[in-house]
């Protein structure tokens, strides 16, 4: 008796295991499905909730990095893609319609105890080169210099490689990232805060929003980073994010979605989280 | 009516192919994965080469794809955690099977095997607090984010795997052997070095094994204390990148043929887990013949 109880459990787990294995969660036919760049989703799940108040309908927010997000818009994936770079034309498949959401600043960071207050430019890119290896040479304490980057496709370090020029022509002819081999790479927004914040030598590059006490923004060409430098376009390191609109995957209710995000509500509430509307 | 005889012959059938079906799915798996992760790579195999993706030493996605600086990270990682982690694991082995009181011994093996529960993300922040700032005080440079750093969270991680296993074997050394090597008149440490331990021989070098593996497959701790610059590291005291956190760190962002080489290191990682697995199969079959 015993025996076949523990057998039809038995059996009847295994059943629901596989069951389980079968049910794909398969995407709402009326929800709008958005995906990409990590550091536009957080603005765009808050985005997404007011929407949902508003015209009940569900919007699904990945965070999987501005690369996968054009390549979810060029293959329809998702509804619409977000990335956190400018989006070259080349990069799109026709059909594939991109607006810009908002813009955002990328602040040079370094240590709290740094008595650097400022730094150029070129003097931003000769550190991260690694021409530069020592805070003397840039004007502060005799003290080495400790890079930290990011991930190779990290909108935000494509973003501070292109605007910083820190790219270059290889001797294979080959455009590649001119940052430091040897500079330390810190997976997200966050870990780079707080291996600057940790360590006394460090320098880094973050996301406006997330600066924070912990650690302190330095200016650049003299010009402090902060929500009115980066209004009036003076703040030189800026990004877009930008969204891409898959053509062929259009639906009404994405459609609806995406001309509310440019409506004058959404850029208030865009504007509200910290980043600077796009108009 | 059913027989009762004829009931159980259902009952010891289905428990057969229950057996069989979980089995099945278990092979299944592996398989799978092995076959998904090469139909991934192969893209980048094939347009980088085989022999240049595993001697290239730059890593710039997308142009070049060399992961050479990640294979002797992986490798240099895996031996430091080793050389420490294992001589340690073993003489605490000893003590818990051979000189500590009972009620003592029960204490501490409780105390490692609680170390083997505790998350890798755990040891990543126990390393980015205590130990890499540790390095920079000691060794007095710029950021403790080394190579070292990961070889002492590493070594800590392998302890309870080197601890139970080498333990275990070294219990099983019949107690014949020690009676006979002391009525000898041997010490008790001469015993531990030249008795027991060439008997728990086999059982410990697969201890070993495992260790080597578990440092090998350690993913999350490793990103957080080692700096994980895809450069060949020069010496201890600079950061490098193991193969586990070059996928980790760049999977979410890569596309194309980025993506394909992650799945291409992958493969790499495979090929390492499945000799050290070879390895262990060797050393066990000498055990059984």
């Amino acid at each position: 008796m015993n025996k076949s109880v523990l057998s039809v459990l038995a059996a009847g787990a295994l059943s629901l295991v596989l069951s389980g294995c079968g049910e794909s969660s398969a995407p709402d036919a009326d929800a709008v499905s958005v995906s990409g760049s990590t550091s536009v989703t957080e603005l765009m799940e808050v985005l997404g909730e007011h929407w949902h108040k508003q015209s009940k309908v569900i919007v699904e927010v990945q965070g999987t990095g501005s690369s996968a997000g054009i390549h979810a818009a060029n293959q329809g994936t998702s509804h619409i893609g977000m990335s956190s770079r400018e989006v070259a034309g080349d990069e799109l498949v026709s059909g594939v319609t991109t607006s810009v959401l908002a813009y955002d600043g990328i602040a040079v960071v370094v240590n709290s105890s740094n008595t650097i207050a400022g730094l150029s430019t070129a003097q931003v890119a000769a550190i991260y080169r690694g021409e530069a290896s020592n805070w003397q040479d840039v004007g502060g304490e005799d003290l080495p210099i400790v890079l930290v980057t990011r991930d190779p496709a990290s909108g935000t370090r494509v973003a501070f490689e292109d605007i910083m020029g820190l790219k270059a022509e290889d001797e294979r002819g080959n455009i590649v990232s001119t940052i430091a081999r040897t500079a330390q790479v810190a997976p997200g927004n966050g870990a780079v805060k707080m291996t600057v914040a940790q360590n006394s030598h460090a320098i880094g590059y973050i996301s406006l929003g997330s600066v924070d006490g912990s650690l302190k923004s330095v200016s650049i060409d003299g010009i402090e980073a902060s929500m009115d430098t980066i209004a009036d376009k003076s703040y030189k390191i800026i990004r877009p994010f930008v969204l891409m609109h898959a053509g062929q995957e259009a639906s009404k209710n994405s459609e609806a979605f995406l001309t509310w995000l440019l409506s004058d509500e959404a850029q208030n509430i865009v504007s509200a989280e910290g980043y600077i509307p796009a108009n | 009516m059913i027989s009762p005889n004829s009931r159980r012959a259902v009952v010891d059938r289905a428990f057969h192919g229950l057996f069989l079906l979980c089995t099945l799915i278990s092979t299944l798996t592996v398989g799978m994965i092995a076959i998904y992760i090469f139909a991934e790579g192969f893209p980048a195999l094939k347009e980088v080469g085989l022999l240049d993706f595993v001697t290239g030493t730059e890593w710039v996605p997308p142009v070049y794809f060399g992961i050479l600086p990640m294979i002797a990270g992986t490798a240099f990682a895996s031996l430091g955690a080793v050389a420490i982690g294992v001589p340690m694991g073993l003489l605490t082995a000893i003590f818990l099977a051979e000189i500590a009181p009972r009620r003592l011994a029960l204490f501490l093996r409780t105390a490692i095997e609680l170390l083997a529960g505790i998350p890798s993300v755990i040891y990543g922040f126990f390393g980015l607090v205590v130990i890499v700032p540790a390095i920079e005080q000691i060794f007095n440079v710029p950021s403790g984010s080394t190579l070292l750093a990961g070889i002492v969270v590493l070594a800590i991680m392998i302890l309870p795997t080197m601890v139970t296993l080498s333990e275990t074997s070294l219990r099983a050394v019949p107690p014949g052997y020690r009676e006979a090597s002391l009525a000898m008149g041997a010490t008790q440490v001469y015993t531990i070095f030249h008795v027991v331990l060439p008997g728990a021989r086999s059982g410990i070098m697969t201890a070993v094994i495992l260790s080597v593996a578990r440092a090998v497959g350690e993913t999350m701790a490793i990103i957080m204390v080692m700096g994980n610059a895809p450069a060949l590291a020069e010496s201890l005291l600079e950061p490098a990148r193991t193969l586990t956190a070059n996928i980790a760190l760049e999977m979410a962002y890569a596309s194309g043929l980025h993506s394909s080489a992650l799945y291409a290191t992958g493969v790499v990682l495979l090929v390492f887990i499945m000799v050290l697995n070879a390895a262990m199969l060797y050393v066990n079959r000498k055990r059984g013949g």
